[in-house]
């Protein structure tokens, strides 16, 4: 059937290298993609992929130099003839980050950014503004500012930007990073209806393999090692431990329907958990679901920090926190989400001391902290940002971690023992006299929140700790956390907006939807709950409507005891 | 919340005004405060400074903060006029009328406080210009008008970026400046002020490298659309001149001339009470 047709996009021997290492980053691709197909590109960091799609928009070799070998056709044309440029007007790139594309003050003004710089005039950028505009529903917002907007606004600009040329493929650089939940589902809506609609064909890259396939894929492409090692429909994939094995995360309904020994048949559909075909499966889960050992609640300890009754406001109308009541216990591991714009980063800098409630209380250990100023609270309750780069001043590693400690005139001695002690349970201690510039990502991530435990607090706040960060990374710093834990006693919350990371890491997860807490529960019962997930923007787990499908009552105890049987197997291969 | 000296959209007269007018009508009213020392036309700028900055519409919270920081400057740099040329005044207009010793060489007179005045006066007449200017020129409508007036496109498209995240600046610097402070770092009016000024390093730095990355994904996604490729382009926001315009140009020029044909007939930049 594929070979009647015409391939959009073809790679021939394709091997590339850069200029600055001594492998190649891509061996011999061999790839057709037919016009109108959706392909989604998988694989871990490093797996190649980027590259991949960077060959196709030009970045590569035009921005990036290496030795290219083998052909690359994309609609008839040499990439690395036409230049970035010249493929901008067939490729359209939708870039990770969509705060950081956006260009111009306004959404109008960022949609016709391609347009400007191809010299259309005025009038024509006009009406072709309006059209796009009309096609992305943008067009009461045409005169605000892009970073005002709502996230899923936001992805619709930034399509907009690219759509204005009247390209023939999308590409999408992992579009759903830094996306709540509820946003991303939607997002590949939009896609999937644009696509549809405007007849166009779609690559995308992304390692939230479940998240894509919400909507129809015709092939994935796994990559690792800079190869190609799969290039299977969806259904046939998700049949294969291909996945799991190369570092790529399954839907947790397939990882759950495997865990339960059935034997995945693509006749079955697993591509989507509403098209599966259960039936062949259902005794299996359900004889799996009452072998497994029921869940135990982790222990609780005392309550170390209480909010009372908490309000606030920025402008004395607006209320941004409505009556905010909660406990947290010592040593617990707590995840505080909700939609963008819900409160949970104010209620930090409330905790934090870097705003004052309009009442309420904060007991921190029993006793009222609102006397203490920003400084005095910072030695009980730690706050880290998003991105290490924020935090970072000091060129070199030891100076970094000891810099809490040292502006509070502890003595040198002090400050060493304290770096070093706190640097080995990091393990950073090899690391101790590097400069910082020579850190990776996660590693600058690291001495960010050493730099934080060296003061000894009782709390740390941890605002998206894996923000934008693939599967690989966001292992690396959660396994981090789990460690820290282990060796210190001391309690944990993080913003977030990665539902896997709640399920699998917290033991509790406080909702905060609209300026009120609506659910504080564990999170499997958060996950389980359909009304609140809908409320908060969140989105119920997969594992929820396996159960459902199974005649499983209690979903919450179906998803923690897979989550559990995880965890023992996750135990298993770490200390095989 | 207000942001400093960043462009808010509202619908006065001044923001009708197409950028390149401001503009214009900015860089010859400060060489016409720069030229004279006429009190009387200094006096009429400061008025008229006033009145426009009233019909902008400009809220005190934009731009108290570096005003505050202008007046802390000003009254160093009249301490400093009096320290190092206490009978400047006296130079100037030809007469000593003394009105106390102060001290050592210092005597006050009043023709030095006649020149001081004068001094504070040109500030004012400047300062609200330059307000006025950020807070209602839209940094794309002022890039385009650049462009129009053959200024480079790429030297026009940085300036508007450079405005345009004045006011995301501003707010990584809080974000970064309250971690810092968890961190005891002391950045309030409680730490001494050298120390204030040797932590606000602590901030500088991971501000800049943040800045960085910003900078790294906003260039890859312009050149990702086409940004450069041509020697012109066109723009969105170009606003055609219109009647209002010219006549604000029409009067800055003629005031301007003006002021040099007084400064001529007056064979002087001061105007002198004094004889």
């Amino acid at each position: 059937m594929e070979s009647d047709r015409e391939p959009i996009i073809e790679f021939n021997n394709v091997s590339f290298k850069y200029r600055v290492q001594t492998e190649p980053t891509l061996k011999d691709i061999n790839l057709r993609i037919y016009k109108g197909e959706k392909i989604l590109i998988a694989g871990q960091s490093g797996s190649g992929k980027s590259t991949l799609a960077h060959c196709l928009n030009a970045l590569i070799p035009c921005s990036y130099p290496g030795d290219m070998t083998g052909t690359i056709t994309v609609d008839g044309k040499d990439p690395s003839k036409l230049g970035v440029f010249g493929m901008s007007q067939i490729v359209g790139t939708v870039l990770q980050d969509t705060d950081g594309q956006f260009i111009a003050l306004t959404v109008a003004e960022d949609i016709s950014f391609a347009l400007e710089n191809d010299c259309v005039p005025q009038d024509e950028i006009f009406n072709k503004i309006r059209e796009v505009g009309g096609k992305l529903e943008l067009l009461q917002v045409m005169r605000n500012s892009p970073g005002a907007l709502s996230g899923g606004q936001k992805q619709r600009v930034s399509l907009g930007g690219v759509m204005v040329c009247d390209v023939k493929i999308l590409l999408f650089d992992e579009p759903l990073a830094n996306l709540d939940p509820a946003t991303g589902k939607r997002t590949i809506a939009l896609i999937d209806e644009i696509m549809k609609r405007e007849d166009l064909t779609v690559v995308i890259i992304e390692h939230r393999l479940e998240d894509v396939l919400y909507r129809d894929v015709d092939r994935v492409i796994l990559m690792d090692g800079g190869r190609i090692i799969a290039d299977k429909t969806p259904d046939e994939l998700l049949c294969t431990d291909l996945l799991p094995v190369n570092g790529i995360r399954e839907p947790l309904y397939v990882a759950a329907l495997k865990a339960a020994g059935a034997k995945l048949m693509p006749e079955s559909h697993p591509m989507h958990m509403e098209t599966l075909d259960i039936e062949p499966y259902r005794d299996t889960v359900k004889k799996w679901y009452h072998s497994m050992p029921a869940h135990e609640k982790p222990k609780t300890g005392e309550t170390v920090l209480s909010v009372q009754n908490l309000n606030f406001s920025y402008d004395g109308s607006r209320q941004i926190l409505k009556d905010v009541s909660f406990d947290i216990k010592k040593g617990e591991m707590v995840a505080l989400v909700g939609k963008n714009g819900a409160g949970k980063s104010t209620l930090a800098s409330l905790i934090c001391g870097f705003h004052k409630p309009d009442s309420g209380t904060i007991l921190l250990e029993g006793s009222d902290i609102s006397p203490l100023s920003i400084k005095e609270r910072g030695e009980k309750i730690g706050f880290c940002m998003q991105s290490p780069n924020q935090m970072i001043s000091k060129p070199m590693i030891m100076e970094e971690v000891g810099l809490g400690l040292t502006v509070r005139g502890a003595s040198p001695k002090e400050v060493y023992d304290k770096v070093c002690d706190i640097l080995k349970i990091c393990g950073l201690y090899p690391f101790r006299n590097w400069p910082v510039s020579a850190l990776s990502f996660g590693q600058k991530k690291r001495v960010s929140i050493a730099s934080i435990l060296v003061m000894n607090p009782e709390i740390l706040i941890l605002d998206e700790p894996t923000a934008g960060q693939d599967y690989m990374h966001y292992t690396e710093i959660m396994e981090f956390l789990q460690e820290i834990r282990r060796k210190l006693p001391i309690t944990i919350i993080m913003i977030t907006h990665d539902m896997h990371l709640m399920l699998e890491y917290t033991d509790r997860t406080l909702v905060l939807t609209d300026g009120q807490l609506i659910k504080d529960a564990t999170p499997y019962e958060v996950l389980t709950d359909s009304a609140v997930c809908d409320r908060a923007y969140l989105k119920t787990t997969s594992l929820y409507d396996l159960a459902v499908s199974c005649g499983i009552d209690d979903t919450g105890e179906f998803a923690a005891r897979f989550i559990d049987f995880e965890r023992s197997k996750g135990k298993e291969v770490s200390h095989g | 919340m207000a942001r400093m000296i960043s462009y808010e959209d509202k619908d006065t007269p001044i923001h009708k005004l197409s950028g390149f007018t401001k503009l214009v009508f900015f860089i010859v009213w400060c060489m016409a405060s720069a030229l004279t020392f006429d009190t009387r036309v200094l006096i009429l700028m400061l008025v008229m400074g006033f009145a426009i900055y009233a019909v902008s519409g400009t809220k005190w919270n934009q731009v108290s903060t570096v005003f505050k920081a202008i007046m802390i400057f000003m009254v160093i740099n009249l301490t400093c006029i009096f320290f190092f040329a206490p009978y400047q005044g006296c130079e100037i207009y030809g007469t000593r009328t003394e009105i106390a010793h102060l001290f050592g060489n210092y005597t006050l007179t009043k023709e030095q406080l006649f020149y001081e005045m004068n001094v504070f006066i040109k500030y004012f007449t400047v300062i609200p210009a330059v307000f006025i200017f950020l807070v209602t020129t839209n940094p794309s409508e002022l890039a385009a008008s650049l462009n129009g007036i053959g200024v480079p496109y790429s030297i026009a498209y940085s300036l508007e970026i450079a405005l345009r995240y004045i006011p995301d600046v501003q707010d990584e610097f809080i974000r970064i400046r309250n971690a810092q402070e968890a961190r005891g770092i002391e950045m309030s009016n409680k730490g001494k002020l050298l120390d204030r000024i040797k932590n606000t390093a602590s901030i500088i730095f991971p501000l800049l490298f943040s800045s960085m990355e910003r900078i790294e994904v906003v260039s890859n996604a312009m050149e990702l659309r086409g940004f450069g490729k041509k020697p012109k382009r066109t723009w969105y926001s170009r606003r055609k001149l219109k009647a209002a315009d010219f006549l604000v140009l029409a009067f800055i020029i003629l005031f301007f001339a003006g002021t040099v044909a007084l400064t001529i007939k007056n064979g002087s930049r001061f105007y002198n009470p004094f004889v």
